[in-house]
């Protein structure tokens, strides 16, 4: 192999297209870090503090496309004040000073600016990806230079994004001559479009296969935008509101039969359920359906659909659907492999509406289940076991049980069985969430068996450091551990400190952590950053050692200490 | 093992009592929402709180206690909202843990951090029970910049104004019925029209063993995004009445146009809009205006589009107004969409030749009413 020229191997490490695999072939020899190095494009940064631009830009000169993911997970559920971090504006800089031909960008729980949005559209000529997952910190005006500016634009994917929007016209701002829009997805946004740029746009998009519409996209309007697009193959609806004898429903239907790539809806966030059955024709072709946020469906309308839904593999529907709903996806939906049911009414426990009835039944009727989200009035031990038994392919299996601590209500157990069976059958489990009430039991289990788990969620569960230290000890391959509520202290956090240095990131917060813990693990573990989160005014001054901290975030890192902090973060 | 339950609704349901109660001392004598009790408690004493909060929670750390791991003492919490009143809406209270195996040793906290504000975001729930003004005037100025009115201090969410300034702060162009649904966001107990009324009587319903029925949520829990959250509040709000059977409230007010042979009817609570309302009349009153078309001068051959029918709603040809409770004719838009609602009787879409003189009385209106 050494003698083989420096372009021979870069061809061949082309075909090496995982992450894993390119930085283990960077690895093996320095002219193959060197190699390696020049011809790497994609680089992915799960903690955009474990790194700096600078040295992103320095280690991968060629950079094309970056994917960079900012706060941690439980900043979703408001656990992380706003302001802690994860800026994207210092990336954009420092790539734009360098001159790095960033094409495409893909950020998730990032602070996205305005200014960065700009400076992104002015200096990227070749720029053709953005994609904004759960980002905030930008309004409409951001896109707007985005849509003015990238004239290469390909794909702009706004996925549950905080943006303030001015109702501008940014949709106008799309040159007359960009046409080469292939995916536009800003269903999140709160405000109003100028339709008639909207119309014009994607009539002039002969590439345009994903569109999805914010709920200002009135219904005739989606008719006239599906005689433009017959092509598009993932559509998310806007407002699907109409009187269902007009003719503008019979329009819009004879619209959505010429529609037949389609394999992909979303929407529906206004929904009218009698103008439902005009999709009816597209159903059978369906391999992923997003009802998760069509909050006027009843379960009725939910199953008629989903009965013409044979093809289905991927399903996200809100609990409304019920257990018997479940019961006529898995009669349905043989090819099913990732199902979500989301909480209609998340903040009353008592009203969920699918219990594990409807998981068992989709378990035995759907072989071919990986991927699991499930809220839940409840579940029991003999319900997990069974689904264990019927599906052994899970990758992830993420359980709420809307009431954190409920035990099996027919044994009045704890769960520990069921989700020991589940970690025992499914060899390939990558990510876990636990819910109901849970002993130390479930962490041996899961320390013992799930020699894949990188992620694992913790919440309300276990009765002693022991459960940490299962896990820690147990799950090589961990990469995300995050706990909270849990009475895991001092002795657990600091048993194997090493240890997180295998990991991208240890969240915890109120459970049993004290301040002088975490300062002997910042001081004697260098390689990571130790956040504490302290909302309260006290200073560091008032707070003794030995009290609690409610929240810390540690990483691993390379650049030691962000110098981004704000007050209300304690880097130890 | 019982749900994790304490909550302010103690103090609210002063009948129901358990050990635990005991905790809830405190809670009973303060009042996060700026009346009397909190402005009494000196800022100053930060440094000296903690201590105290040190020897109560070692008082209480014997006693068995309902509630998660986090527990606190609710002197805390307010100091700890009072200095912290800018961030109202982030987290709500941690309720206190059901103990396991009798240990309650891992219910005794002292914890650094501000998340223990949240009786005030619970109590927001009770705001009309309770009557309190503060939240209201406190953050209506917060609001003026606002584009729109009619999320603060009005009608049926006071308690939820509070929250909504900090979003509007950083959202100006939010719409209200965003604004208003953003409870859910930080977890309240009380986020939606539907469920406001009936919300005592489910927590009293899932008052599984005799201690305090009170719901209060956990932060974070369930862990459903937040954007998620928000969204689907409004939108199970927008589509109660989407098939055409009057919601709990419905708004039937009559509706004529100039020239049109019989009037119509619209249920008002069915839109969230002007924009909304606009467009059904539009559609509604299409029929009628196809045989104008001609005669105010537009091309008559012309097929009447949709916006054409706008342009002419819209343009010089027509006005909507309408009759509020004193009986005057007022110009539709003027005032928030939830005060229009409230007070609108009867809509007319009036020529604008017939429509001068029409004073836009709102700010007079709005300021009486308020």
């Amino acid at each position: 192999m050494n003698y083989f020229p420096d372009e021979v191997l870069e061809h061949v490490f082309d075909f090496i297209t995982s992450h894993k695999d390119r930085n283990s072939v960077s690895l093996v020899c320095k002219s193959w870090y060197k190699i390696e190095k020049y011809s790497r494009q994609r680089v992915f940064i799960g903690n955009c503090y474990s790194i700096s631009p600078e040295r992103l830009i320095a280690r991968f000169p060629g950079l094309k496309s970056l994917t960079l993911k900012g706060k941690p997970h439980f900043a979703d559920f408001n656990l992380v004040p706003d302001d802690w971090g994860g800026f994207l504006y210092p990336w954009i800089k420092a790539m734009a000073r360098s001159r790095i031909g960033l094409e495409e960008l893909r950020l998730k729980r990032m602070v996205v600016s305005d200014e960065s949005l700009e400076l992104l559209s002015k200096s990227f000529p070749n720029f053709k990806s953005l994609v904004l997952v759960s980002c905030e910190g930008f309004t409409t005006d951001g896109l707007a230079a985005v849509a003015a500016n990238c004239r290469l634009l390909r794909e702009l994917d706004l996925q549950e994004n905080e943006v303030e929007d001015h109702r501008g016209h940014w949709l106008s701002c799309f040159p007359e001559n960009c046409t080469s829009l292939v995916l536009l997805n800003f269903a999140c946004l709160k405000g109003e479009i100028n339709l008639a740029s909207l119309e014009r746009l994607v009539a002039r998009s002969p590439n345009l296969k994903s569109l999805r519409l914010n709920r200002a996209v009135p219904f005739d309007t989606l008719q006239r935008l599906l005689m433009r697009a017959p092509q598009l193959v993932d559509l998310g609806t806007g407002s699907y509101v109409h009187d269902p004898y007009s003719e503008a429903y019979n329009k819009l239907k004879a619209a959505i039969q010429s529609c037949n790539s389609i394999r992909s809806l979303s929407g529906f966030l206004e929904v009218a359920p009698r103008c439902m059955s005009a999709v009816y024709p597209v159903c059978e072709n369906l391999t992923f359906l997003n009802l998760s946020y069509a909050a006027g469906l009843q379960s009725i309308e939910l199953t008629k659909l989903i009965q013409y839904c044979r093809k289905l593999q991927r399903l996200w529907i809100l609990d409304c659907i019920g257990d018997k709903g479940l019961g006529v996806v898995a009669s349905t939906c043989k090819e099913l492999q990732e199902l979500r049911v989301f909480p209609s009414d998340p903040f009353d426990a008592g009203n969920a509406a699918v219990t594990e009835e409807g998981l068992v039944l989709v378990s035995a009727g759907c072989p071919k289940l990986n991927s699991l989200l499930y809220f839940c009035q409840q579940m029991t031990n003999a319900a997990l076991i069974t689904v264990a038994k019927n599906c052994t392919n899970f990758i992830r299996f993420r359980l709420c049980i809307l009431d954190p601590i409920k035990p099996d209500p027919v044994t009045n157990q704890p769960l520990d069985e069921g989700f020991g069976a589940i970690v025992r059958s499914c060899k390939g489990l990558k990510r876990l969430s636990l819910s109901g009430l849970l002993t130390d039991q479930v962490f041996y289990y899961i320390g013992m068996h799930a020699k894949q788990l990188e992620m694992l969620s913790i919440a309300f569960a276990g009765d002693s450091d022991k459960g940490m230290l299962y896990v820690l000890n147990g799950c090589k391959k961990l990469r995300k551990l995050e706990i909270r509520d849990c009475p895991f202290g001092d002795a657990a956090l600091l048993e194997d400190m090493g240890k997180y240095e295998t990991m991208r990131s240890l969240w915890m917060s109120s459970c049993e952590v004290t301040l002088g813990a975490c300062k002997t693990l910042a001081k004697k573990m260098p390689s990571l950053n130790v956040e504490i989160i302290n909302e309260s005014e006290q200073t560091e001054f008032n707070l003794e050692d030995r009290q609690k901290v409610d929240k810390m975030y540690l990483y691993r890192t390379v650049v030691g200490h962000r110098k981004d902090a704000p007050e209300f973060v304690w880097l130890l | 093992m019982s749900p994790p339950l304490l909550g302010v609704e103690e103090e609210v349901q002063s009948n129901v009592s358990s050990p635990s109660v005991d905790c809830g001392l405190g809670l009973k004598e303060r009042n996060y929402l700026g009346l009397s009790d909190c402005s009494s408690v000196d800022s100053s004493g930060v440094s000296s709180l903690p201590d105290n909060n040190k020897n109560n929670l070692n008082l209480k750390a014997t006693e068995l206690r309902l509630g998660l791991p986090g527990s606190l003492s609710p002197e805390r919490e307010t100091e700890l909202w009072l200095l912290n009143s800018g961030k109202l809406d982030e987290k709500p209270l941690f309720p206190l843990l059901p103990s396991k195996d009798g240990t309650c040793s891992s219910s005794q906290k002292n914890v650094v951090t501000g998340n223990k504000r949240g009786f005030s975001d619970t109590m927001d729930g009770f705001s009309e029970v309770k009557g309190y003004v503060f939240t209201e005037k406190s953050w209506m100025f917060h609001e003026a910049g606002s584009e729109s009115p009619q999320s603060v201090g009005h009608g049926k969410y006071p308690g939820n104004s509070g929250v909504n300034v900090t979003l509007s702060a950083r959202f100006p162009g939010a719409q209200a019925s965003v604004k208003k649904e953003e409870p859910a966001n930080v977890l309240q107990k009380q986020p939606r029209a539907t469920n406001g009324t009936n919300l005592k009587q489910t927590d009293i319903a899932n008052n599984k063993n005799g201690a305090p029925a009170a719901k209060a949520q956990v932060v974070g829990w369930p862990p459903v995004r937040s954007f998620r959250a928000k969204t689907l509040a409004t939108s199970s709000k927008n589509n109660d009445e989407v098939d055409g059977k009057p919601g709990p409230a419905a708004l039937f007010v009559k509706v004529s146009m100039d020239g049109a042979p019989y009037l119509r009817k619209v249920d008002l609570s069915t839109y969230s809009t002007y924009r909304e309302l606009s467009s059904a009349l539009e559609k509604m009153f299409s029929c009628f205006t196809l045989g104008q078309c001609g005669f105010h001068g537009t091309a008559g051959k012309e097929i009447l589009s949709q916006s054409k029918l706008k342009d002419i709603l819209h343009g010089s040809d027509y006005v909507l107004t309408y009759k509020d409770r004193d009986g005057d004719w007022m110009l539709v838009g003027d005032v928030p969409w939830a005060m229009f609602i409230e007070t609108c009787k009867r809509l007319k879409i009036m020529k604008s030749c017939d429509a001068t003189g029409l004073a836009p009385r709102a700010m007079e209106k709005s300021k009486a009413t308020n």
